[in-house]
């Protein structure tokens, strides 16, 4: 049967299983939202107020349920609007499909009213995009591109739209996803090798990252860590899939990562690094990342290899299915002496100072995530906040810590913690963020209100960009340049404007009426809890630096 | 140890190829010396030949990324022993009455060509492989060159 471009679009979305989109109409997208019209029953659409949020939302749909998320934008300002939202998502290996209209074919080229290439412009931010300017190839070009956003490394996918193929007929038949492309083969020869480096390690080291996640393979990852004792460290994108039950998890490792997570790296001398890519967050100096171990690595993505960190051998796989391979021929042993002088090193780690009036971020995050139990799905901002919240919120299953661990956007949080609600409308959702970050997208409460999607926002205000105000005072002789917000905000006035609770504390006590009370509540929630401006986020190892360059206090 | 490599790469012959190769390796920082694209036998498919000064690191990494493109096909180095590589050069120098034939005579060595010839100056072509080419420059360094153009390397494998 003959349908318009814009109902192939629907059907074909529906045939990807997708139920849910974060959209926002406009001139080159209208008829989508026309065919939308007769299909509201299946398809669940939520319009954020600014592009950039819906793509975070989508985004955040996408790393809590696993799912693709979906977008759609029209030509010109709302395609560009989406460009920070697509790049985040790229930079965390997070699966979109985004689809912009753009303008009838005979105009394009033409600098007409609301024109942008924007096909050129995402091309450095997708895995893949499309211009489809023929109906003919729309339905195969939208199964493409759930296809490459799922496959092998995740990402984000864009799907121009010329507006004369959403209005042109064309042939549409039912038809199944299209199956994934092969997950890399990867030679037994090759698994007997990497068993034999970790067989004959004294000291090894796993250093997990976002593959993990990304790959389910929590499980697997567990089981080597415990056949064959091998303490673990985590990256701020494995939190969740290793967390503080984890005996032989050391924690966070990195610029603000635990002490003895980033001596246990500098002692080892085997480093297996499984789906990470070496960040220049974590091998803050690569010229002295783990200078007397063997590094080991598994990462589905070839061109991760000897990017970042020169290795001494690597298997290109899914980091499942090389675990899997690699379990029989692990060999179960204990490494006590090892352990041992971990646990020492442990001692020395960080402990913050607690308080029983004023409120401490660890305090406070402890207590929330302790209230909502491991169901919780933890979602921040960027900065401070961001690194506190990585450090104590002890989340204990996958997909429920989401952050902008990649491109550190501020402004994330609120839209991927709407779509992280709508994706798990029985989970609880609570977004840290600070002052700065908040009023970066806070125009979201708006979506969150309309659409009555439950979300606890807590806002650390500390009346400045606290992260830059930290390397101001710790690298920058205290010159505090266009750090301090000396707003006079009032943030529950803020809440109510838009519909919202809204509650202000400066105690502890304070702090948890408020957080009881907003727990009765059917809507979002804001509260505003104030904090020291001077809190800094501990330990630090400034950029470029090595362990013994820590910063303690 | 950096050195010339030939990098043969079999792209979809799609609008906006050309770009996302060679974005890639603007974004990526790697510095290419010859690009040349051409039609196959099969008309779905171009080949992009480039040549580029890379130690091995680096050629993995520029291999490795350029292979996740969606529009590549294939990616593979080609060597001086299994492919035959060829570039044009088009010399204009400045010629006097008396250096005129000495330069006729070196051109001839190489198998040069002069394609275009007048009171002022000639233009010498020459087909080969790029140290062919490199021992020309050199060797006509002394005349006064006024401009030249290479085409970049093209090749088939053996
Ligand atoms: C979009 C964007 N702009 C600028 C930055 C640089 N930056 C990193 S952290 C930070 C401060 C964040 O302040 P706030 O949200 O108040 O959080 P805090 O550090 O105070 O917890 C800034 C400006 C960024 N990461 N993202």
């Amino acid at each position: 049967m003959k349908y318009t471009g814009a109902e192939i679009i629907i059907k074909t979305l529906l045939d990807e299983g997708v139920d849910t989109i974060f959209g926002y109409p406009g001139g080159t997208v209208i008829d989508i939202y026309n065919a939308l019209y007769d299909y509201q029953d299946q398809i669940r659409h939520i319009r954020p107020s600014h592009e950039q949020g819906g793509v975070h939302a989508a985004d955040g749909y996408a790393r809590s349920t696993g799912k693709t998320g979906v977008c759609i934008a029209t030509s010109g300002p709302g395609a560009t609007n989406t460009i920070t939202g697509i790049a985040t998502a790229f930079m965390d290996s997070i699966p979109l499909v985004c689809i912009t209209g753009n303008v009838a074919s005979h105009l394009i080229g033409k600098d007409a009213f609301q024109e942008i290439d924007i096909y050129g412009v995402t091309m450095s931010v997708t895995k893949h995009n499309f211009m489809v300017s023929d109906v003919a190839e729309l339905q195969n070009t939208i199964r493409k591109a759930f296809s490459i956003a799922n496959s092998g490394r995740k990402a984000p996918v864009l799907i121009d739209i010329q507006k004369d193929v959403m209005q042109s007929m064309y042939n549409y038949k039912s038809k199944p996803s299209l199956p994934l492309s092969e997950t890399p083969r990867f030679e037994q020869s090759g698994i007997k090798k990497l068993s034999e480096y970790i067989n004959n390690a004294k000291k090894p080291i796993i250093y997990a990252g976002g593959g993990v996640n990304s790959a389910n393979a929590s499980t697997e990852l567990r089981e080597l860590m415990n056949k064959a004792d091998i303490p673990a460290v985590n990256t701020i994108m494995t939190i969740g899939v290793l967390g503080p039950l984890d005996q032989l998890n050391l924690g966070m490792v990195g610029m603000h990562g635990k002490n003895s997570s980033n001596f246990a790296i500098e002692n080892s001398d085997l480093v297996i690094a499984l789906g990470t890519r070496f960040s220049d967050r974590v091998a803050l100096n690569t010229k002295h990342f783990a200078p007397d171990a063997k590094i080991v690595q598994v990462d589905i993505d070839a061109s991760e290899m000897n990017k970042n960190v020169i290795v001494d051998y690597a298997v290109v796989g899914d980091v499942k299915e090389v675990l899997t391979e690699l379990l029989p021929l692990i060999d179960a042993k204990k490494r006590q002496a090892w352990l041992e002088q971990i646990a020492e090193l442990q001692k020395d780690d960080y402990q913050a100072p607690c308080c029983e009036e004023q409120i401490k971020p660890h305090q406070l995050i402890s207590y929330v995530v302790n209230e909502l139990g491991e169901d919780l799905i933890v979602v921040t901002d960027v900065g401070q906040h961001q690194m506190w919240t990585a450090q104590y919120c002890a989340r204990t299953k996958p997909r429920t810590f989401l952050t902008s661990g990649g491109l550190g956007t501020m402004g994330f949080g609120f839209g991927a913690a709407i779509g992280a609600k709508v994706g798990n409308p029985d989970k609880p959702v609570v977004l840290f963020t600070g002052d700065g970050s908040f009023t970066m997208n806070m125009n979201e409460l708006k979506t969150a209100v309309d659409h009555n999607i439950k979300t606890t926002t807590i806002i650390l205000n500390n009346h400045t960009l606290g992260m830059v105000r930290q390397w101001q005072n710790l690298l920058y002789n205290k010159r505090f340049s266009q750090t301090d917000i000396n707003h006079s905000f009032d943030y529950v006035k803020l809440a109510e404007a838009f519909g919202a609770k809204g509650y202000s504390c400066k105690t502890v006590d304070e702090f948890k009426a408020a957080f009881a009370d907003s727990q009765k509540q059917d809507g979002p929630v804001i509260i505003e809890v104030l904090i020291d401006q001077d809190e800094l986020v501990l330990p630090m190892i400034p950029a470029g630096g090595t362990v013994e360059d820590i910063i303690m206090e | 140890m950096k050195k010339m490599r030939v990098l043969s790469i079999l792209v979809k012959n799609n609008a906006g190829t050309l770009t996302r190769v060679a974005g890639l390796f603007a974004r990526r920082g790697y510095n290419i010396d010859t690009l040349t694209v051409s039609a196959t036998k099969d008309h779905r498919f171009s080949k992009i030949t480039l040549t580029a000064e890379l130690d091995d690191i680096m050629l993995g990494q520029l291999m490795s990324q350029t292979a996740k493109l969606q529009e590549v096909v294939s990616i593979e180095e080609l060597f001086d022993h299994n492919s035959v590589l060829r570039e044009i050069l088009l010399v204009k120098v400045a010629v006097t009455h008396e250096c005129r034939s000495k330069l006729i005579e070196i051109a001839t060595v190489y198998k040069g060509v002069v394609v275009d010839l007048s009171r002022e100056s000639m233009i010498i072509e020459l087909t080969g492989k790029p140290q062919k080419i490199d021992a020309f420059i050199s060797v006509i360094d002394n005349f006064d060159i006024i401009n030249f153009c290479r085409t970049g390397v093209t090749a088939v494998q053996r």
